[in-house]
């Protein structure tokens, strides 16, 4: 057995916000959750001809970034800065601001790919004849592919100056940006934190997961007899982390615990017992001084894959019995990657305010060899506590534990 | 914060090893860095090691030099990777692939083009199932890899291996991020006050980049400048000079990391 994890003080999310496929702001997404209207639909993106399904967040090609952040200029970063104009997220950072200064606020963000696809671009314009990229691309990689790129764009649009950084740990990297950000604060390094991650779609990972033949033909089915893979979405979602003992409103949701491993196993494949994701759930209840039974409701990673449902339904299953209700809201959103951590620990974050645990989307029988609770239906039922499971490539798992205070 | 330093890797053009390396640095042997180091990086099964990258052997290169170093367990030792671009040459390939009208992308290719593809395989290669980070803050990369590991290993009461690269991209992604030489360096940071190399502590404050802590020879001064993983220099000459030295490193030009080495 792992040493048991030091208990944390529970982490207020005072403010947050969340686009995807299904809309701008945490309004529109929890309404297309309550809807069960998912996002997905036929790829259509750029010229990829690639029979399956995408989570295209509307309005990304229509406009461009402007006063003083041109330079940033790329889908990655269009989708940053519409996520930060929603539900009053940049207000509520000048009142941090306010409260504990531009230096005392970390910026901890993740992306699996950051803004690839302005390279892709500048590769099919290469010179005909040297081959050399062109201008305009290599004088702004720095603000757009380099994988710091989002952290720079997000703590220039909010004039921050405290720490900043960028975890790129493949799908995890923007749930473990909340492990991160905790560690920070404990540290003393801030005085609160932005959190979050905007992962956009771009050929590498549609070209990719199909050469990996992990790509459904369909709208994904998580936790499906019949399913066959995933579908890829974009989405940006952020989060102002503060300790709960300066701002513990009564009824906020709060980050409890979290729990980072690896599985040592396969760069692309789940370990075939779950062992590194048991290991991480049973870090985030150890942190949050939490029983398994403590838990309300469990957001599955459930991307739809063969392999990764089954295996997360036996580490989920041998943690916590087949009572606990889970589900997977990959239907709604697709698989968006570097910010499917911030994306579902929102989703969850919506869950615990409002009441409610979205049924499985698209998910018509399920599995008879998943042994979990999967609920296929919406449920309306008080949340107190929920788990997020984020796995990723290289065998990277972080869950997290929310809850309200 | 202050750790206990285990074990450390180095390896670049003329720094190939920390044994070697440090003479280097202590200014007792001269800097040539006349050939390019090839890394066995032995501990990758014989498979994963054919089909690495150059990344990949680079960074688990100095990770094995630095465990092998601490004496601890890999499987009982968290990681932190730190690289500006991470893997630059993968990400070549696979841009010239998608500028073809077929598309064909090798999967195996893909799954080697993630950040945190050095971590993934390190993991693989020791069926280490801790914790595992990837970063990256472009130029400062370094500094704040360093943070991050060192405020692990304080908090989480855990060992942790440090490990920092960035390699030259092939052409022409190279001129989109001028990278001259490859480095790769590793640290193993531990809280607890067992017997080692030496010892950091370390402060995040404001600042900016004129106390930034340079290297007193300029062929080597010019590798720091020019390798996001070599602002690791002046720590590790620090710590190969022994004694107590003051090593600043640049934050986002705002702020500094600054380390107290003893040794």
């Amino acid at each position: 057995m792992p040493p048991r994890e030091r208990p944390m003080t529970p982490l207020t999310l005072s403010a947050y916000t969340l686009v995807t496929t299904n809309g701008r702001g945490i309004g529109p997404v929890s309404q297309a959750l309550r809807e069960r209207r998912s996002g997905l639909r036929p790829c259509d993106f750029e010229d990829a001809l690639l029979k399956t399904y995408i989570g295209r967040v509307e309005g990304l090609e229509d406009f461009s970034l402007e006063n003083g952040l041109e330079r940033f200029d790329c889908r990655n970063n269009r989708l940053a800065w519409l996520g930060l104009q929603q539900d009053g997220f940049m207000v509520a950072v000048a009142e941090a601001k306010q409260r504990y200064g531009a230096d005392r606020i970390a910026v901890v963000m993740g992306t699996s790919t950051s803004g690839i696809l302005d390279t892709e671009h500048a590769y099919g314009n290469r010179h005909p004849e040297t081959g050399v990229l062109p201008a305009w691309y290599t004088s702004r990689y720095r603000y757009t592919h380099n994988m710091f790129s989002l952290g720079h764009f997000v703590r220039t649009c909010l004039g921050l100056r405290g720490p900043a950084l960028v975890i790129s740990t493949a799908c995890s990297s923007s749930a473990k940006v909340f492990a991160t950000a905790a560690r920070y604060l404990q540290a003393g390094l801030c005085d609160a934190a932005i959190v979050g991650g905007v992962d956009s779609l771009c050929l590498t990972t549609l070209y990719g997961f199909s050469a990996l033949q992990l790509l459904s033909e369909q709208p994904c089915r998580p936790c499906d007899e019949d399913r066959d893979g995933l579908s890829l979405g974009e989405a940006a979602g952020y989060a102002l982390l503060e300790s709960s003992k300066k701002i513990g409103k009564k009824g906020a949701v709060a980050l409890l615990g979290y729990g980072e491993s690896t599985d040592g196993y396969h760069m692309s494949h789940p370990h075939p017992e779950g062992a590194g994701a048991i290991r991480a759930i049973r870090q985030s209840l150890e942190r949050g001084r939490l029983q398994p039974s403590d838990i309300d409701y469990i957001n599955l990673h459930g991307t739809a894959t063969r392999a990764n449902d089954a295996v997360e339904d036996k580490a989920v299953f041998g943690i916590f019995g087949g009572s606990t209700m889970t589900s997977s809201t990959k239907g709604w959103t697709g698989h968006t990657l570097g910010a499917a951590g911030i994306t579902e620990a929102l989703i969850v974050a919506i869950c615990l305010k409002q009441g409610f645990v979205p049924g499985t989307l698209n998910c018509e029988r399920v599995d008879p060899s998943l042994r979990g609770q999967i609920l296929r239906e919406n449920v309306d039922r008080p949340v107190r506590r929920a788990l997020s499971n984020i796995f990723g490539f290289g065998g990277n798992n972080c869950s997290l534990v929310l809850g309200i205070l | 914060m202050h750790v206990g330093i285990l074990g450390v890797g180095l390896l670049s053009a003329g720094l190939e090893g920390w044994l070697k390396g440090r003479e280097v640095l202590t200014g007792s042997d001269p800097f040539s860095p006349a050939s390019l180091p090839e890394p066995e990086a032995e501990l990758l099964p014989a498979n994963e090691r054919r089909r690495s990258s150059d990344c990949v052997r680079w960074a688990v290169q100095v990770a094995q030099e630095a465990i092998r170093q601490s004496g601890l367990d890999p499987r009982e030792v968290a990681t932190v990777f730190a690289s500006s671009g991470g893997e630059m040459g993968v990400l070549d390939k696979l841009c010239r692939t998608l500028a073809t009208s077929e598309r064909i992308v090798s999967p195996t290719l893909f799954h080697q083009s993630v950040h945190n593809t050095a971590a993934g395989y390190w993991g693989i290669a020791t069926t280490c199932q801790q914790s595992s980070t990837a970063l990256s803050c472009y130029d400062d990369s370094c500094a704040v890899g360093l943070l991050e590991a060192v405020t692990y290993a304080t908090l989480e009461e855990r060992a942790v291996l440090f490990v920092a690269y960035d390699l030259p991209a092939p052409e022409p992604l190279n001129g989109a991020r001028p990278i001259a030489a490859a480095f790769a360096a590793a640290l193993v940071l531990t809280a607890s006050s067992d017997p080692c190399l030496g010892t950091a502590s370390i402060r995040l404050l404001s600042g900016d980049g004129r106390q930034v802590t340079a290297m007193p020879d300029a062929d080597l001064e010019r590798l720091r400048v020019d390798n996001p993983a070599a602002r690791l220099l002046p720590l590790l000459r620090a710590l190969a000079l022994q004694g107590r030295h003051m090593i600043n490193m640049n934050v986002l030009d705002d702020q500094r990391l600054e380390v107290e080495v003893d040794s």
